[in-house]
């Protein structure tokens, strides 16, 4: 900040406290005159539809506001609005597609969502017609989705446990804790292709819902050592401390003291971890075999899901399948938004005390 | 059961190895399920490379300066090149949209908004990380392609002279642009969540000594919050990246599968390492999956150097902000 790096003569420091600020009321005048020139200008020029004129609106409001807090506030706290707007905007922008989203699920899904949708299967439903349901595919997600959390929250949190109670940032913690971080970002498709080569090509496993399990707990099982690390490091070293005092071996003090007083932290990060997994599609698309009929059977045949039954939906591309997609979609993220709202309830019910 | 008091126990046996078989059992399963880890990042290379193999030998073209994918033919052609340059188009165009506002979100969210909303308006923007894929991928098709097109006509109108904006074509779906914004809105909450966290670490007293001296609450965040957090910022940048590379679906959806080296974003076609993935994998022969777990294994090795490189640059920052 230049004006910081010299002294201040009591003139300018006269000038500095008694600066002179646009009222509140400003921003609301320049938003409306803003507003009001790019409506005149769309019936004047060729600024094209809604859209034009809001980005037109909003670049005339930061020109004006910029150009008037200029004038009379000067250069610093001209930017320093300048800036405020544009954090604000880039808020809204990401608002804008989040909020698109759940309206047109909401909308969109309801169309072929109701009862009948929910209790029926696809099985001798033409693409062409309406109708048909996504009963088979829920019960192969919440199939799946079982296996995974099955294989993945116990050795999740088996790998936090053994971070934070033996590890004592040894060079082997060390080294599993960066390649957890590294593993949350390994793409969900490969998760897919190394079920597909280590279990399917190689140990001769068949594509079933048990393939598509595994490759789904490979997804969780990053999120659940950090979410459980972290839960494990906010328990109390005194705790530990007085179990070990009381001649409690240190296996007995992980389960019985550390854990549970971790316990709901833990909870909500497996919820998390389960809510992430159920949503995704692409590695269940290498290792299970799409079927329009129930398959209660994990273990053996082809086995659908809700984000593969969106997918196949989407890619029959008929009205009424598309009207399926967007319920399939509704069911999908209702079933995720219902894990992702009572994890964090959970979350919240526990901080209170 | 062990008794709680058990006067032969070694002095603080817990803090250290045991001599409990239980403790010793306890410990190495821990220790197994750590390693387990490890032993899947490593497997997931071994695995790929060794099924890509044969495809690879196979090859009588150049894998990786190819871009045509005929992995099926009698004389088996392909190679990434078209593959690898969707990808990496596409999410750099990604990163150029969501850096910036999700920078601007985490900011917003971290020090401007009042205290009462600010969680809230975090957890919302997370909410937008729980959306699965899939549905990104049906929203982009159905509802941003048709209302974007104006957009895009727009672009090429205005600012066709410059050869990425312009469209021969005039079909202004399907493109490289439209999978890019799609990506943009993914990896959002991964960049915003990532630099929330890291603006929140700022230290209080650094904020308070800009105020102090008279900084406005912008210049507070160039001179105070920016230099603390810049390497989170670029952590934040590389992580939304590395998720950008490997999204599937959304973009198998969207973009219209050509295997060309096209730098005109605007116009239909492009492919991406892992949307060429889904969309051949039920429709390829021996040599054809061999061919793509190949393109997957690119994928996996150049997603681990992103994210690796990601996580080293916020490991080094931890080692000097431990004064704080």
């Amino acid at each position: 900040m230049a004006i910081l790096d010299r002294t201040i003569s009591d003139d300018e420091l006269h000038n500095l406290l008694s600066q002179r600020k646009l009222p509140r009321w400003t921003t609301l005048a320049t938003c409306a005159t803003a507003i009001a020139g790019s409506a005149l200008l769309s019936f004047i020029s060729p600024v094209s539809g809604v859209a034009g004129t809001a980005v037109f609106a909003f670049l005339l409001f930061i020109v004006l506001q910029t150009g008037l807090s200029f004038a009379v506030e000067g250069k610093r706290y001209a930017i320093d609005r300048l800036a405020t707007t544009l954090l604000l905007s880039a808020l809204t922008a990401a608002l804008v597609p989040l909020v698109s989203i759940l309206l047109t699920v909401l909308v969109r899904g309801l169309n072929a969502f109701n009862a009948n949708f929910l209790t029926s299967t696809m099985r001798n439903v033409s693409p062409r017609r309406p109708g048909g349901g996504i009963l088979h595919a829920l019960i192969g997600t919440l199939e799946q989705v079982a296996i995974a959390a099955a294989i993945g929250i116990p050795l999740g949190i088996l790998a936090a446990v053994y971070l934070v109670e033996y590890g004592n940032r040894s060079r082997l913690a060390r080294t599993i804790s960066f390649f957890v971080d590294v593993m949350t970002g390994i793409p969900s498709i490969v998760a897919g292709l190394f079920v597909y080569t280590g279990f399917i090509l190689t140990l001769g496993l068949q594509r079933s819902g048990l393939a598509a399990g595994i490759s789904l707990s490979i997804l969780m099982i990053p999120v659940v050592v950090r979410s459980t690390e972290e839960m494990l490091r906010l328990v109390p070293r005194d705790l530990r401390e007085a179990s070990y005092a009381l001649g409690v071996p240190k296996y007995r003090t992980i389960l019985r003291v550390v854990i549970p007083s971790a316990s709901t932290g833990i909870i909500t990060g497996a919820m998390l971890a389960v809510a992430r997994v159920t949503g995704e599609t692409a590695p269940l698309l290498l290792t299970t075999f799409l079927t329009q009929s129930i398959n209660t059977n994990p273990f053996n045949g082809p086995q659908a899901s809700l984000p593969t039954y969106v997918w196949d939906q989407i890619s029959s591309g008929t009205t009424a399948s598309i009207d399926r997609a967007w319920a399939g979609a509704l069911t999908l993220i209702l079933l995720v938004m219902i894990l992702n709202l009572s994890a964090r309830l959970i979350a919240r019910a526990s901080r209170v005390k | 059961m062990t008794t709680l008091i058990n006067p032969e126990a070694p002095v603080g046996a817990p803090l250290g190895k045991s001599s409990r078989p239980r403790d010793a059992l306890f410990a190495g399963i821990s220790r197994g399920s750590g390693i387990v880890v490890l032993i899947v990042m490593g497997a997931i290379g071994v695995f790929l490379l060794w099924k890509a193999l044969p495809a690879l030998s196979a090859n009588t073209a150049s894998f990786l300066t190819t871009s045509p994918w005929f992995p099926d033919d009698a004389q088996p052609k392909f190679g990434i090149a078209a593959l690898a340059f969707g990808t990496l188009l596409s999410s750099v165009i990604a990163m150029v949209i969501a850096v910036p506002v999700g920078i601007g979100v985490a900011l917003y969210t971290a020090h401007y908004a009042p205290r009462r909303f600010a969680p809230t308006l975090g957890y919302i923007v997370d909410l937008l990380a729980a959306v699965p894929s899939i549905i990104f991928g049906l929203w982009g098709l159905q509802i941003l392609m048709p209302n974007s097109i104006g957009l895009w006509r727009w672009l090429d109108d205005h600012f066709g002279f410059i050869p990425l904006f312009s469209n021969e074509q005039n079909i202004y779906t399907r493109s490289i642009a439209l999978a890019a914004v799609v990506l943009a809105i993914m990896i959002l909450p991964t960049v915003s969540a990532i630099s929330r966290e890291v603006f929140a670490q700022v230290p209080p007293g650094h904020i308070e000594a800009a105020l102090a001296l008279g900084a406005t609450r912008w210049e507070t965040m160039r001179t105070a919050v920016f230099p603390f957090a810049r390497p989170g910022m670029v952590s934040a940048a590389m992580l939304g990246l590395g998720r950008a590379l490997g999204e599937t679906i959304a973009v198998a959806l969207i973009l219209s599968a050509t295997f060309k080296i096209n730098w005109q974003v605007t116009e239909p076609g492009g492919n991406t390492f892992a949307a060429n993935i889904a969309l051949k994998w039920n429709e390829a022969g021996t040599i054809g999956l061999g061919a793509l777990i190949a393109s997957g294994l690119v994928l996996y090795v150049i997603t681990f150097a992103v994210n690796m490189a990601a996580r080293l640059v916020v490991e080094r920052r931890r080692d000097f902000s431990g004064a704080n």
